[in-house]
């Protein structure tokens, strides 16, 4: 936010939250910890939670009120929270003159949406948005955080900014529990961030365009000359490589060909690479299709370094077992690659590597000494010195008179739907997420058995199963404009007509996202997971014939359940 | 311009200091701290069962009771908050009477035999628990479950109460012994208000009958219970296990002297949630997350406190797993 | 709050039951229809639903009076109308002895067989309900589910219901469409029989309480009982209702409090605490709202005080409440009525609604009556919070004392039935008038339930101070081997301690208390090694379970007993008796509540008083 790429805030904060936005996110069943410091708030704390998902999560049955809007309609909503905002007076003036830029012309932009306008498009009645306007307005401390009900639409960043723009409007960031939080999804996501591994940045979130001083003095560190152009995204790069202008991938510890919307395509695409490095703990869909795969030591438990969670802690992980047979520890992996690609770099130890980190970056962490790290229980950034207690909350210069620093802008964001329209061959949306028991792609949450792992399902609403005649189990056919599956539906009184959600934790036996577009937003590079339309029809007989043949096999473990 | 309110962390610490003696030393806190907590600042160390920091003092055990001077009936060190010029006797005669009989009253009820430091507490108060009577046997599955409330069962004149019952295995990631279950309240407390609130379960019932239960007692795959295993983390004397711990216990296998622990992160969502892996012949045998931790207050979800198993395959002796690395 | 359901559904019977008393659900998230457009995109929640939990035992008192049980499909609509989780509502269902999760017949007869009843006919009714309608409930295997037709009735055995007066009492509950509750004294083995089959029709509970002073001019507290119609606001008003409400206004809140303070009122459910001070620390307290409650879960057996005030002088205890209220500023008061006391709360419920149909509350004010649902424990008044609170009763540690958290974590007030009807004549009267009656610090006049082996069994009002020999005189005793005094609560005495002036310092002095006014005396053929049992297995069954000391103490104290009458002893009735005073000091000293620090009081004094256990050597 602001150049800073973290949340605003700490965890802690949002117990003393007056007003909680949980947009676009299921932290209930996908940050389950985090959520306890939410419930802290709305137990003990009289916090006001308010949940923007079209499905009534389980986080949306914590809240004072669900606004359940319509898929791809975030813009709309947060423009007519903005305008209802204004319109009531209740902006903090000194704020947006201290410490924004824009707010005349944001003004004017939201001027189109208002409540009454916008409820078409969102679905949500008007006066359930002036009311969530009001309180966020009013809130001694309001804070909006989110995940990627937000951030995989193919107008993510708009849908950010739009998020921002409603805190910069009332003040409510740069103080104790008032602020704008993505949720990571994964371990270390900010931490890859941090540390660089992002085709935009250098360590510490210096720009490679347009941090000369940066980009010099880290090449000096690291004896090259760093370009002075960003690099390509994970979309980009399919797309290079679609097209031929890229042949060669080197992948760790990811599973494209199952996480990556499209998969089908993905898959190809990966296919008609010239070589294909994979270094996994597993052996992956993804590892099966490399030429060389490198087996690596699952670094959480089997090796040393460090992990930056979602308030921007920098944490240690730490080696508690060994690595099985023939795994090698990934630092010693890429040492080696760089060794035979002629630059002997040793083998650093976790720490050293890290030592290197906070020269590339001091700013951002030239205090975090591993024995700080230690001491202190991880820190968070920015930590720019070994006295510095790290930070809890950021942009607190924005508050300060003057201000310090660039200001803050408001963005425009107008609202787009999402990519792919219903129709009447695709009558129905389906959007996606995560369960409580389940990861990503199964490759981790596989390795346990529990009453909660029921395979994947289409969920479907009541009211849908009644018209296609199914009821809770029936296995149906769910196709999109690029692939099929089948799955069995589980009727969910949490979604309304025309409404379906999937997950991606079972590809092998249910690979969703054969379904799902890979439209995807040009400045995040994320496809849009959360919208494709698709039609429902009972199996054909065949169909169930072949899958029966598929659970007697063995090949569906959670068939059984289901 | 001035924010709605203050830009830093509200200031909650209190600022009027207390005195008070306790067992004939002085000493100063801040208002509002427990008589447990200022006798820990003394290096007195109460016994207690139901007493967890991280969980709101639910009182119930009795265990570390003291002597309020001037008062009718001893204090819950664990709730009450000091006052100036309280005078705290610890380890009083009284004191010490209640101590013994609390213990005693519940070794005769209830299995302490997985509950740690407990035979050290029954020998340091001179405990004769068989004094009650021979053990009763245990009740058949479900029986305590369904006792009406208020309604008499007249006692056996040849045994004393207990609670023994066959343990609850009902799913893959943890079991629940009851007979070991003193009613601590400290799982419900857990799993419901101050942390997971989930309520999976509930004491229901009630006097002697009181048990934790799900609705209707029916098995946990049929309840509201997410496994995040919470409960377990929490509870002190072994009736929640993990099956793996359940299962190399019951094989012999299970040494927690020969086992290290090694704090890591989580390798699921980006909350980073510290876990605590114990460790036994270079295989993950547990998982816990500290109650100092301030991120989770020793909890976790499914996913940290089972969800591990991904990177070494089944148990050998536990063997609850369905598949990894191996 | 993300609640899983039960699977069961419950029946149309069910949900019209709920709805009645919840009223019908808004929307689609709390039990309604699905289909609104508004539904499908937003929906209330989180606090609002939160904060109706309180509501919870009433809805379960609605499913127990329409269809004689809670269901899974009825208490899962419960929970789904309320947000509660199911294990949570678990709890609370079967946390009270009345109400049922198993099914149940529709017509069940509940037997005293406590104290006051067990040997004044309790024992022909068992004999002629078993012979003719097989065990009671209780009996049932634990664990079995005997299934009963609906149309059948059943019996069990209840603690004491309140109706000493009149033993031996049974109390009929009726479920359908019209909940049928009664509370019966005097009953005969063959009407018991014939309520339970169904043969007799119920009958009216509405019987005149023995009122042995009826007429006496000195009575203060008892002297419109059974003189002025308890259901007419107009009689209640022609025999000088609402005078003292009137004056109190005038003289406004500190003014009603100094005369309070001035009267040394103390309170009269058992524990005795001056109620002007009580009342002074709610009224300067900053926190809002206060809260007002009176307890009337008059549970202690052998009293039955409240229930002859509530039936027979309703209006007062209103009158009191508004006085009460106006002087502590509670915007809400709170009667909890045992359940075992249809009568009493269809005669509150009267006279509250009289009242506040003729305007006379104060703006914003209002008076609710609750039902406790078989838990004694629930008299304790912070256990009857929780109860209110929709929770079990499981008693709160003190401090912070109610005056500061209590009801809803706010201030306030509880108050017993008797001690509120004491403040009609400070405010009429004046404190110094009131406190000129009594002795010393113990003043006005006090109730006492007298029954047992006395001719005239009933509730005396007599001033404080006097002799324990003149009330059993005004009772009529004959011969007289003890007297409970207190309740079980109480202590036992011997008929040579009976010259007893009945005041607080000297019930202190002599060892023993009044508590909640009972003198239950037991006649010199009486069994009372059977009483003290009794006594011992109502405090293991009426502990709600939460502390150690009541939770196993009150079970390892029956046991002992139980071994020293079988003569079953381990090691002699010496060695018992010793571990019956260390299990007894223990659950004394180191138990939450009142109920674990008084569960050893009788049977101590049964032990060293009466010396029912000597040692035979």
């Amino acid at each position: 936010m602001f150049g800073a790429g973290g949340g605003t805030n700490s965890y802690e904060e949002v117990e003393d939250a007056d007003v909680v936005f949980l947009w676009g996110s299921n932290a209930r069943e996908a940050h389950p910890i985090w959520f306890h410091h939410l419930l802290k708030g709305i137990r003990h704390n009289d916090t006001r939670l308010y949940v923007m998902d079209p499905r009534r999560t389980s986080s949306a049955k914590w809240a004072d009120v669900w606004l359940g809007l319509r898929v791809g309609s975030d813009i709309a909503l947060a423009n007519a929270i903005a305008h209802e905002i204004i319109a009531a007076g209740l902006t903090h003036p000194g704020f947006i003159a201290n410490a924004t830029e824009g707010f005349d012309a944001y003004k004017a932009a939201v001027q189109a949406y208002s409540p009454e306008a916008v409820e078409e498009t969102t679905g949500i009645p008007a006066d359930v948005i002036r009311e969530a306007a009001h309180a966020f307005a009013t809130a001694k401390r309001a804070m909006i955080c989110w995940t990627l009900g937000i951030t995989e639409h193919h107008n993510a960043v708009d849908n950010v900014l739009s998020l921002i723009n409603l805190c910069l409007l009332t003040g409510q960031v740069g103080r104790w529990g008032a602020g704008c939080n993505p949720l990571r999804g994964q371990n270390n996501v900010q931490g890859g961030g941090d540390m660089g591994a992002i085709p935009n940045k250098l360590p510490g979130f210096q720009d490679i365009e347009q941090d000369p001083e940066a980009r010099e003095r880290i090449g000096k560190l690291w004896g090259v000359e760093i370009q002075p152009t960003y690099g390509k995204n994970l979309t980009q790069m399919l797309h290079a490589m679609e097209h031929g202008d890229m042949k060669g991938l080197f992948v760790i510890g990811e599973n494209p060909v199952q996480s990556d919307a499209d998969g089908n395509r993905v898959e190809r695409i990966l296919n008609g690479l010239e070589h294909l490095v994979v270094q996994e703990i597993f052996l992956t869909k993804t590892a099966q299709l490399a030429d060389v795969v490198f087996p690596a030591a699952a670094t959480w438990c089997e090796g040393d370094g460090t992990v930056t969670n979602s308030e921007r802690r920098v944490q240690r992980v730490r080696k508690a077992r060994s690595a099985p047979e023939g795994a090698r520890d990934e630092l010693w992996i890429i040492s080696e690659l760089a060794r035979r690609l002629g630059h002997d770099w040793t083998t650093p130890t976790a720490e050293e590597v890290w030592n290197e980190f906070r020269v590339a970056a001091p700013a951002f962490a030239g205090g975090m000494s591993y024995a700080r790290l230690e001491e202190l229980g991880g820190i968070q950034w920015p930590c720019p010195d070994e006295s510095h207690p790290g930070t809890p909350f950021l942009h607190e210069r924005l508050w300060q008179q003057p201000r310090v620093g660039r200001a803050a802008p408001f963005s425009i964001a107008q609202n787009e739907a999402p990519s792919e329209r219903r129709d009447a061959t695709y009558p129905y949306l389906l959007t996606t997420g995560r369960r409580l028991e389940s990861y990503n792609t199964g490759v981790q949450t596989s390795g346990y058995r529990s009453p909660l792992h029921w395979g994947e399902s289409l969920d479907i609403s009541p009211e849908d199963a009644r018209a296609l005649q199914i009821v809770d189990g029936d296995i149906v056919r769910i196709s999109s404009r690029r692939g099929t599956v089948l799955a069995p539906a589980f009727i969910d009184k949490a979604l309304r007509e025309k409404l379906l959600f999937m997950t991606l934790h079972f590809p092998d036996e249910v690979s969703t996202n054969v379904l799902t577009t890979d439209v995807f937003d040009p400045k995040s590079g994320t496809s849009e997971f959360k919208a494709c339309a698709v039609r429902v029809d009972r199996a054909t007989a065949a169909e169930l014939a072949e899958r029966a043949e598929l659970v007697e096999r063995g090949a569906l473990q959670h068939a059984e359940h289901q | 311009m001035t924010p709605l309110v203050q830009l830093g962390r509200p200031d909650r610490t209190p600022k009027t200091m207390v005195t008070l003696t306790i067992d004939g030393q002085a000493v100063t806190v801040p208002e509002g701290t427990t008589i447990i907590n200022a006798c820990e600042s003394l290096g007195i160390t109460v016994p207690t069962l139901c007493y967890l920091e991280t969980l709101r003092p639910v009182n119930v055990c009795r265990l570390c009771v003291v002597e309020v001077e001037g008062a009718r009936v001893l204090a819950p060190a664990c709730s009450r908050a000091v006052e100036p010029g309280m005078q705290v006797q610890t380890q009083s005669a009284r004191v010490k009477h209640s101590r013994k009989l609390v213990l005693e009253l519940l070794a005769s009820s209830v299995d302490l035999s997985t509950t740690p430091g407990m035979s050290d507490l029954l020998e340091e108060y001179d405990c004769s628990p068989e004094r009650y009577g021979p053990p009763e046997p245990p009740h058949a599955p479900g029986t305590r479950d369904a006792h009406i409330p208020g309604h008499h069962q007249p006692p056996n004149v040849a045994y004393a109460a207990r609670v023994a019952q066959p343990t609850k295995v009902d799913n893959d990631l943890y079991i629940r012994d009851y007979g070991k279950c003193v009613l601590c309240y400290k799982c419900v407390e857990a799993c419901g208000p101050d942390h997971q609130n989930t309520f999976a379960i509930a004491v229901a019932g009630r006097g002697f009958d009181a048990r934790i239960s799900t609705e209707l007692a029916v098995p946990l795959p049929q309840s509201a219970c997410v496994y995040c295993g919470n409960c377990i983390a929490v509870c002190p004397t072994g009736a929640l296990m993990a099956k793996d711990e359940y299962d190399m216990r019951a094989a012999g296998t299970w040494h927690e002297e020969a086992q290290q622990v090694t704090d890591t992160i989580c390798p699921y969502c980006g909350v980073g949630c510290t876990l605590t892996l114990h460790v036994q012949d270079d295989i993950i045998v547990k998982s816990t997350s500290p109650l100092e931790n301030s991120i989770t207050l020793g909890n976790l979800c499914i996913k940290g406190r089972f969800g591990w198993r991904f990177v070494q395959g089944p148990n050998p002796v536990a063997s609850t797993g369905v598949s990894g690395r191996g | 709050m993300d609640i899983k359901l039960l699977d069961a559904t419950p029946t149309a019977v069910e949900r019209a039951a709920v709805d009645a008393v919840l009223g019908a659900p808004t929307n689609a998230w709390d039990g309604g229809a699905r289909g609104s457009a508004r539904d499908a995109h937003t929906a209330p929640g989180g606090k609002s639903v939160r904060d109706r939990r309180h509501e919870l035992i009433p809805a379960l008192h609605a499913l127990q009076g329409r269809v004689g049980w809670i269901s899974e499909g009825g208490l899962g609509y419960v929970c789904e109308r309320l947000g509660v989780p199911p294990a949570d509502a678990w709890g609370v269902a079967t946390f009270y002895a009345l109400f049922a999760t198993t099914p149940r017949p529709q017509r069940v007869l509940h037997v005293c067989d406590d104290v006051g009843c067990r040997n004044r006919g309790t024992r022909e009714i068992e004999h002629a309900l078993e012979s003719a309608c097989g065990r009671s409930v209780r009996e049932a295997p634990a664990g079995s589910q005997v299934v009963l037709d609906e149309r059948d009735g059943a019996w069990m055995h209840s603690p004491c219901l309140g109706l000493c007066d009149a033993a031996p009492a049974a109390l009929l509950t009726i479920a359908g469409e019209t909940p049928v509750e009664r509370l019966l004294g005097h009953v005969t083995p063959q009407q018991a029989v014939g309520l339970v089959t169904g043969s007799d029709s119920a009958p009216a509970d509405s019987h005149v309480p023995e009122l042995p002073q009826h007429g006496d001019p000195s009575l203060v507290l008892l002297k419109r009982c059974g003189v002025v119609d308890p259901t007419s606001l107009e009689a209640y008003r022609t025999a000088g209702g609402f005078t003292a409400l009137a004056k109190a206004r005038a003289m406004g809140a500190e003014a009603v409090i100094a005369e309070v303070s001035a009267a040394k009122l103390v309170g009269r459910g058992g524990a005795a605490f001056p109620t002007g001070r009580k009342w002074e620390a709610v009224r300067t307290q900053a926190a809002s709202p206060h809260y007002l409650v009176c307890n009337a879960d008059e549970s202690e057996p052998g009293t039955f005080k409240d229930r002859v005030l509530l039936t027979q002088d309703p209006f007062a205890l209103v009158e009191s409440l508004m006085i009460a209220s106006f002087a502590t500023g509670a915007s809400r008061a709170f009667v909890y009525i045992r359940a075992e006391y249809p009568l009493a709360a269809d005669r509150m419920a009267n006279a509250i609604q009289q009242t506040r149909d003729a305007g006379l509350f104060a703006a914003g004010f209002d008076i609710e009556i609750r039902r406790g649902a078989g838990a004694y424990i629930c008299g304790e008044e912070t256990a009857l919070f929780e109860s209110i609170e929709g929770k079990r009763g499981e008693p709160r540690s003190k401090p912070p004392f109610p005056v500061e958290v209590g009801l809803f974590g706010k201030p306030t007030v509880v108050n017993n039935v008797e001690t509120l009807l004491n403040v009609l004549p400070i405010v009429l009267e004046g404190g110094a008038r009131y406190a000129s009656t009594g002795s010393g610090n113990s003043t006005g006049t006090r109730l006492f339930c007298l029954s047992g082996a006395v001719a005239r069994p009933g509730v005396y009002e007599v001033p404080m101070g006097t002799n324990l020999r003149d009330l059993l005189a005004m009772a009529g005793t004959d011969s007289v081997s003890a007297i409970l005094l207190g309740g079980a609560a109480g202590t036992f005495l011997r008929a040579d301690e009976i010259d007893l002036p009945l005041t607080l310092e000297a019930s202190r002095a002599a060892n023993t208390t009044l508590g909640s006014g009972v003198v239950m005396v037991f006649a010199d053929h009486a069994d009372l090694r059977d009483v003290v049992l009794r006594i011992a297995g109502f405090f293991r069954d009426e502990s709600c379970g939460q502390c150690v000391p009541c939770r196993v103490g009150t079970v390892r104290q029956e046991e002992a007993l139980h071994r020293i009458v079988k003569g079953a002893t381990l090691g002699g009735t010496g060695r018992e008796l010793a571990l019956l005073e260390e299990v007894g000091v223990a659950m004394r000293d180191a138990s939450i509540c009142g109920l674990g620090q008084t569960a050893y009081s009788a049977v101590e004094s049964a032990i060293k008083r009466l010396r029912l256990f000597e040692v035979v050597s």
